[in-house]
């Protein structure tokens, strides 16, 4: 599940998670990995706390509106990328999924305390970049970049 | 005290309480007490991202704890108390706990 190769001076990584509906705990597990090998990676700690932020999030939606997911860390030397990719609904319009507040999740996973419509924002402001393509009955791709060194990871 | 009792000389100077796990992670910065009346295990895994100092559970009914040892709890010290939330920041005030500044990163 994890990938892990260090070059010369830079760091390489890729981690990959299978995320299925319902699925809470793994949403969380994910987020906890992620932090964890960011963190050993040598990663500012900002750049670290908004990637596991993005992951959580992301992996939410997933298990909240998805039949199944995947979802792909790939650290680069100047870049974390989060890609989340599932097979469900989609999201019929992605502007208003935007808004904070806006949640079509159900009672029961609001119990939880999850779905208050903060997903996309959180995973927007944790990104330097945020692009969310989705189909109606096919899928989501999101793919949200931390630049390191900028808002990410201060140098 | 539920467990994490070795992790108690942690210094506290600021709590969150929330009970939204988006909010917690939106707007909580790091090193700041959590204070919950969620019961589940994804406060551990949510209160480990926002770099929560130790987690306080409110209301009385205990959360299951065989769950969050397992989500890992021996990082983050747990706590739980009888009282209701509004009590438990009141009193955490009054000895000092300040508000959390709203997402600042240490």
């Amino acid at each position: 599940m994890i990938g892990c190769s260090t070059g010369n001076s830079e760091p390489r990584l890729q981690l990959e998670y299978q995320i299925n509906e319902r699925d809470f705990l793994s949403a969380g597990e994910s987020a906890s990995k992620t932090k964890k090998a960011l963190q050993q990676l040598g990663l500012k700690a900002e750049a670290v706390k908004n990637a596991a932020i993005i992951v959580y999030e992301a992996a939410m939606n997933v298990v909240i509106h998805a039949t199944s997911g995947r979802l792909k860390v790939v650290i680069v030397p100047d870049e974390v990328v989060i890609i989340a990719e599932d097979v469900g609904p989609g999201i019929p319009d992605i502007e208003l999924a935007m808004q904070e507040g806006y949640s079509t999740a159900p009672h029961e996973v609001r119990e939880m305390g999850f779905g208050a419509g903060m997903g996309l924002p959180n995973i927007d402001r944790c990104s330097d970049k945020l692009t969310i393509k989705s189909e109606l009955g096919v899928g989501t791709v999101l793919e949200a970049r931390i630049h390191l060194g900028q808002k990410g990871s201060p140098a | 005290m539920l467990c994490g009792e070795h992790l108690l000389d942690r210094e506290v100077k600021t709590g969150f309480a929330c009970d939204l796990i988006s909010e917690m992670l939106a707007f909580a910065g790091s090193g700041n007490l959590l204070i919950t009346s969620l019961k589940n295990a994804h406060v551990i895994h949510t209160a480990e991202v926002m770099d929560a100092v130790g987690v306080i559970f409110v209301g009385g009914k205990n959360p299951n704890l065989a769950m969050m040892k397992e989500v890992d709890g021996s990082r983050i010290p747990l706590l739980a108390t009888h009282y209701l939330m509004f009590k438990c920041c009141g009193l955490l005030f009054q000895h000092g706990i300040l508000g959390a500044k709203r997402g600042s990163v240490q």
